[in-house]
C-alpha cells in the first residue's frame, strides 16, 4: 500500500531525480542545460547526501559530468548523469571507453531541438546519437525511450538493473515535453544503497581496491596495442550485445490487433500518436501503435512480424525521419513505409496526424 | 469523465499555478493529469500557457488541438483560443483585459472580474484562485474540499498560514463567476 506522499504530481525531469534516489544510486554529476536543469535542481532540493548518502556534485562540464561517470561506474558504483541534446554530443568521447571496459552508468538525454544549440524546445534528434553511438568503434548503449512522467520514473529502476547485469552504459531517452509537463507519478519504495560488502561481492571486476589481498589488481582500458587482442575484446563485446537483442527488446502494442495501417514511434511522437489514433478509429479507421521501448535493442521481430500483415506502415518522429531507417529496415519493405515528422523543436498535434493519415487514402 | 482545459494569459498571472492546483485536486479524486505548460524564453508579462488534462482514463496525447474548456486572459489568447472550444464547451474570460467581447454562440460564455475583484481585495495575488472558483462553478470537475487540499500539498509549508484566504477567494469567485451566453 503506497502512501499518499509517494504520489505526486512531479515533471518528468524532477521523476528522475526522485527515482534516483528511491532507487539507492550512488551519485548524480550533472551540468545545468534546458530543458532537463529540474533534474540537478530537485536533487539539490531533496539534498539526498543528509539521507541514503548519495553524492550530487555539479560539474565543471558535460565532459567532466561522463568522466566522473566512467569512474564511479568503474568503482562499481551505481551513478547517473543527464544533459540535453548539444550537451548530449559533449559525453560522447566517453561512452565508447565506458562500453569497451564495461562500466555500467546512466545517462539522461532530455532531447531538445538541434543541430547544435538548436532551440529548447522538445524534439527526437537524438535517436540516432543515442542508438548508433556518436562514439567511436563497435559499440552500442541500451537506449530506453519514456513517453511518461511514470515511466520516466520507473526507468531509472530499470536503467539500474540492466546496466548492473549487462555492465554497460544505459541511455534513458526523453525529451523536452516529457520532461517538463507534469503527471500524476507513483513514487517507488526507498532500496538502501548497497554497501562496500555487497560491491565487493557483486563486482568483482571493479577498479575499487576492495578485497585487494589475494587477487590481482583489476585493470580498466579501452587501450589495446595487440590488433588481435582488440579484435577478441570486440567480438566477446559483439556476443554480449547479441544476448542483449535476444533479451531485453521492450516494445508496446496499442490498439494493433485489428489494425491495418500501423503507427511506429516512441516517447512522446507515441503518445500524441495515440490521440490520432483514437480520432481515426472513431473515423473508422483501423489504425494501431507499435511503440518500441528500447529503441537500442530494437523491436525488430515484431516490426517484422507486424509489416507482413500491414497494408501501410506509418512512422511518427519529432525530428526528420532517423528510427524511419531502422522501421524500413526491420520491416524488410514488406508494405509500403510513409513518414510524418517535425523538427527543430515544433511538436506534432494529433490532427495533423489524423488528417495525414486520413489523405493516404485506402490501399 | 475527460475535461481537457487551457488556461492562457500572460506570465505572472499565476497561470502555471492556477494549473498545478487544479491537476493536484484531479490527482486526489484519482483521476489520471496532464499539465503541460508552453515553455522558452519568457518572462513576466510575456504570454504564459497551460494545457490540462484531468481524465477517468490513461491520457494518449498531452497536446491538444481542441478544447472542452478554455480560460483566456487577455486579448491574444481569446483570439486564439477561442476558436479552438468545442461546439458545446465552455470559455471563460476577464472583461478587464479583454477589448472584444467573445461573439461565438455555440459555447457556454462566461465572464469573471477576477482582476477587478482582486483589486478591490487589494490582494492581486488571489487572483488565479477566483479564476479557479469560478471554473469549478461552472465545471464541476473537482470538488472545492479537493483543491483545498491540493493548495495543502503544493504550497510549502510555510504558507500554509495563506490557505484560508485562497479559500475565500475560491469561494468568493464561485459566486461572482456571471453567465453571458448559454450554448
Amino acid at each position: 500500500m503506497q502512501k499518499d506522499n509517494d504520489i505526486l504530481l512531479l515533471k518528468g525531469n524532477e521523476a528522475i531525480a526522485h527515482a534516483a534516489i528511491r532507487y539507492g544510486y550512488d551519485g548524480f554529476f550533472g551540468y545545468p542545460i534546458t530543458p532537463q536543469s529540474e533534474i540537478l535542481e530537485t536533487l539539490a532540493l531533496l539534498k539526498p547526501w543528509e539521507t541514503t548518502g548519495m553524492v550530487v556534485l555539479q560539474s565543471e562540464s558535460e565532459v567532466a559530468s561522463i568522466n566522473m561517470i566512467y569512474a564511479g561506474g568503474g568503482s562499481g558504483k551505481c551513478v547517473l548523469t543527464s544533459s540535453s541534446s548539444v550537451g548530449v554530443s559533449l559525453m560522447q568521447e566517453v561512452i565508447p571507453y565506458m562500453a569497451i571496459c564495461e562500466v555500467p552508468g546512466l545517462i539522461v538525454s532530455v532531447q531538445r531541438g538541434g543541430p547544435g544549440l538548436g532551440t529548447i524546445q522538445p524534439s527526437q534528434s537524438d535517436y540516432r546519437q543515442a542508438t548508433c553511438g556518436g562514439g567511436n568503434g563497435d559499440y552500442h548503449t541500451i537506449v530506453l525511450a519514456p513517453c511518461s512522467v511514470q515511466e520516466s520514473c520507473n526507468m531509472v529502476g530499470l536503467a539500474k538493473e540492466l546496466m548492473m547485469k549487462w555492465r554497460t552504459p544505459v541511455i534513458i531517452l526523453s525529451d523536452g515535453s516529457i520532461g517538463q509537463m507534469m503527471e500524476k507519478c507513483i513514487l517507488p519504495p526507498y532500496t538502501p544503497r548497497r554497501t562496500d560488502e555487497e560491491i565487493r561481492r557483486q563486482c568483482p571486476w571493479a577498479t575499487n581496491g576492495l578485497g585487494l589481498k589475494g587477487r590481482k589488481p583489476n585493470v580498466m582500458t579501452s587501450l589495446e596495442l595487440d590488433q588481435a587482442l582488440m579484435e577478441k575484446r570486440n567480438r566477446e563485446l559483439q556476443k554480449k550485445y547479441a544476448r542483449i537483442q535476444q533479451e531485453e527488446v521492450r516494445a508496446e502494442h496499442y490498439h494493433t490487433e485489428d489494425a491495418e495501417t500501423l503507427i511506429v514511434a516512441f516517447g512522446s511522437a507515441a503518445r500524441i500518436s495515440m490521440g490520432a489514433i483514437d480520432n481515426l478509429r472513431q473515423q473508422g479507421h483501423k489504425v494501431g501503435l507499435l511503440r518500441p521501448v528500447t529503441l537500442w535493442p530494437f523491436p525488430e521481430k515484431e516490426i517484422l512480424e507486424l509489416a507482413s500483415r500491414m497494408k501501410r506502415i506509418v512512422v511518427v518522429e519529432l525530428n526528420e525521419g532517423q528510427m524511419l531507417r531502422d522501421v524500413q529496415w526491420a520491416s524488410q519493405f514488406r508494405c509500403p513505409i510513409e513518414f510524418i515528422g517535425h523538427s527543430g523543436g515544433v511538436i506534432i498535434t494529433p490532427d495533423e496526424i489524423t488528417r495525414k493519415i486520413s489523405e493516404m487514402g485506402k490501399l | 469523465m475527460k475535461e481537457e482545459i487551457i488556461i492562457s494569459g500572460f506570465g505572472g498571472q499565476g497561470v502555471l499555478s492556477m494549473g498545478k492546483i487544479l491537476a493536484y485536486a484531479g490527482i486526489i479524486e484519482g483521476k489520471e493529469v496532464t499539465w503541460m505548460p508552453s515553455y522558452g524564453p519568457e518572462q513576466r508579462g510575456g504570454t504564459a500557457n497551460v494545457t490540462v488534462i484531468l481524465s477517468d482514463e490513461r491520457i494518449t496525447s498531452p497536446v491538444l488541438n481542441t478544447y472542452d474548456t478554455a480560460i483566456v486572459l487577455n486579448q491574444p489568447s481569446l483570439e486564439r483560443f477561442m476558436p479552438l472550444v468545442k461546439p458545446g464547451g465552455t470559455l471563460i474570460y476577464d472583461p478587464s483585459s479583454i477589448l472584444t467581447p467573445p461573439m461565438r454562440k455555440d459555447i457556454n460564455v462566461y465572464s469573471i472580474e477576477a482582476m477587478a475583484e482582486a483589486a478591490r481585495m487589494k490582494n492581486g495575488k488571489v487572483f488565479n484562485m477566483l479564476l479557479l472558483g469560478g471554473l469549478i462553478k461552472v465545471r464541476p470537475i473537482v470538488s472545492v474540499e479537493d483543491v483545498v487540499e491540493g493548495l495543502h500539498r503544493t504550497l510549502p509549508e510555510r504558507h500554509h498560514h495563506l490557505i484560508p484566504m485562497n479559500e475565500e477567494a475560491i469561494r468568493h469567485g464561485m459566486e461572482i463567476i456571471r453567465e453571458e451566453n448559454k450554448a
